[in-house]
């Protein structure tokens, strides 16, 4: 495996442009979408669900919802998006033949895949002030978590976006590992009510950590096990974008 | 001295033979062509030049920098035109070219003189704000090659640069090009256009299943292996016997390309000297490119 280089910020400014000038049609998915979820669920659902410590249920699964959507975002980014930019518009053939390489266009797509989350991240922790529902000035931290996790998860994606040979591909990957997730890492209720099995399953899957750690800050409550979480995300992304540099490379430079 | 340098390049794709040891050697300020059917490696042994492609085996060389230590340096300092439009859709024209000269460390300034520069030598200028999708064929061509040359290579290599092109399109492009060469910049084109090779290739290589068979100037090779001038010979199904064994007992040098009969290196006054039965349905004309190339690679089809 080879690192990649500084120039992968050229890939980033090209993304980045790109959503400047497109963020409008984008907008729906990282905004409209999270905050409808957060007022359908967390009042809608809320106003039936009885939480045992008396918190509202809107504040407990707020911070869980910027969690899953920093997913999403990093996940669609690294997905539909990287396989549109490689097969479709061929973009990465013409930017590996520049002095990129391709350990530095997968490496901006992932770190842009990553901006993506904490854009998501933070427009809806800014929601969530505005409807008073955060209780801590750890909150602050909350974006640049959502940035780690956004590593983490476009890591996963262009992995995955490396070895797939089709759009089609993607619903297995939607289907069957993020959207199980989205419902089974206690984004809206607790893990504990789940049998032992599987809340240790649940830990293998990547959200959970996140979910735990950005709950954390945002009530700012925090014990032990969120270092377990922190080295677990930090583990995953390391693995994941190793990985995906190898296979990419593979894939592109035949 | 060789700008560009291969020594028995060779590259496999699962056990099939792209690119089988090719040695080339192309001087600076030249233009080579590399002709060849489909199929014949061309594209793959481009790609191992542009080091987005590890050859299986050998070595390559620009300016005397060995790619496999430093694709960066030499990526720094080639164009590349691909042959399929990889132009971003995502952006609009002015920007694809900017893009394109920041992912070379160009600073903004200077990228956005090149770009203004580069979008009004190509004609392109009114289009400076369109979408990719808006341009014809012909303006996406032009915009491939004015990006192939944002960092001021000192080789562009072009894959079918012309291919898709009206005359108009192409002559232009072709007139680009020699004003390139005429500032000095080595070019390496692919192509299938015999008429392109020979009108702006000082040397030409032609390549078949992953093998150089010969290389030299397009008129040198025409000499060689056709000679002047092609004499063409209608023969219906009766007559054609006689003569393919008539042109076979004087010892000349011919091809039965199925619908007539190809003679090579004699002229017609020569010929009807030789031959007793001087055929009457005969045509001559000037040899090209294109005899030698069916000569070297066949009438068939490779694919």
């Amino acid at each position: 495996m080879k690192p990649f280089s500084w120039r992968f910020i050229r890939m980033w400014q090209r993304d980045r442009d790109v959503f400047l000038r497109l963020w409008h049609a984008e907008a729906p998915g990282f905004v409209a979408e999270p905050i409808m979820i957060l007022l359908a669920m967390g009042l809608g659902l809320g106003a039936y669900v009885g939480m045992v410590d008396g918190q509202r249920y809107i504040e407990f699964i707020a911070p869980g919802i910027i969690a899953s959507y920093a997913m999403f975002s990093a996940s669609f980014e690294c997905t539909y998006g990287s396989f549109w930019r490689m097969e479709h518009q061929r973009t990465y053939d013409a930017i590996i033949a520049t002095p990129l390489s391709v350990e530095d266009v997968v490496a901006g797509e992932i770190f842009w895949g990553a901006t993506r989350s904490l854009i998501t991240g933070s427009v809806i922790l800014v929601v969530a002030t505005v409807f008073q529902l955060v209780s801590s000035p750890w909150a602050l931290l909350i974006p640049l978590l959502s940035f780690l996790a956004g590593i983490m998860f476009s890591s996963i994606a262009i992995l995955f976006t490396s070895l797939v040979p089709s759009f089609y591909s993607f619903n297995y990957f939607f289907t069957l590992f993020i959207t199980p997730m989205f419902f089974f890492s206690g984004v809206f209720f607790p893990l504990s009510s789940f049998p032992e099995i599987v809340q240790t399953i649940s830990w293998i899957a990547p959200l959970t950590p996140v979910v735990h750690l950005t709950r954390a800050l945002f009530w700012g409550e925090f014990h032990l096990n969120l270092l377990l979480a922190l080295a677990l995300i930090i583990v995953l992304t390391f693995f994941f974008f190793s990985i995906s540099l190898v296979t990419m490379k593979r894939r592109l430079n035949i | 001295m060789a700008i560009i340098l291969t020594q028995n390049l060779t590259k496999k794709f699962k056990g099939l033979l792209a690119v089988d040891d090719v040695n080339l050697e192309i001087e600076e300020g030249e233009c080579f062509g590399l002709l060849g059917p489909n199929g014949a490696g061309k594209t793959s042994l481009i790609r191992m030049i542009i080091a987005v492609s590890p050859p299986t085996e050998g070595n390559i060389w620009v300016l005397d920098k060995d790619l496999a230590v430093y694709p960066r340096q030499v990526k720094a300092i080639l164009g590349v035109v691909p042959q399929l439009d990889n132009l971003d859709d995502d952006l609009r024209v002015f920007q694809n070219l900017t893009t394109f000269a920041r992912y070379f460390a160009i600073p903004k300034k200077e990228a956005y003189r090149r770009s203004t520069e580069l979008l009004r030598l190509f004609q392109l200028e009114d289009k400076h704000n369109s979408r990719i999708r808006e341009l014809s064929g012909g303006m996406k061509r032009r915009l491939l090659l004015a990006r192939g040359l944002i960092n001021q290579p000192k080789i562009i290599i072009l894959d079918e640069p012309t291919i898709g092109l009206d005359p108009q399109a192409r002559h232009l492009v072709w007139q680009k090009l020699g004003e390139l060469k005429a500032q000095g910049i080595t070019q390496l084109i692919c192509t299938q256009n015999m008429e392109e090779a020979a009108t702006i290739c000082d040397r030409v290589a032609i390549m078949h299943q992953g093998r150089i068979l010969t290389q030299d100037s397009p008129q040198a090779l025409v000499s060689r292996y056709v000679g002047d001038e092609v004499l063409e010979i209608e023969a219906n199904s009766g007559s054609r016997g006689k003569i393919i064994e008539e042109l076979t007992s004087c010892g000349l040098d011919f091809v039965d390309a199925g619908d007539m009969i190809q003679v090579f290196h004699v002229s017609r006054d020569e010929l009807a000297r030789t031959m007793v039965n001087f055929p009457e349905r005969l045509r001559q004309r000037p040899a090209t490119l294109e005899d030698v190339f069916f000569r070297l690679t066949g009438r068939t089809l490779a694919e």
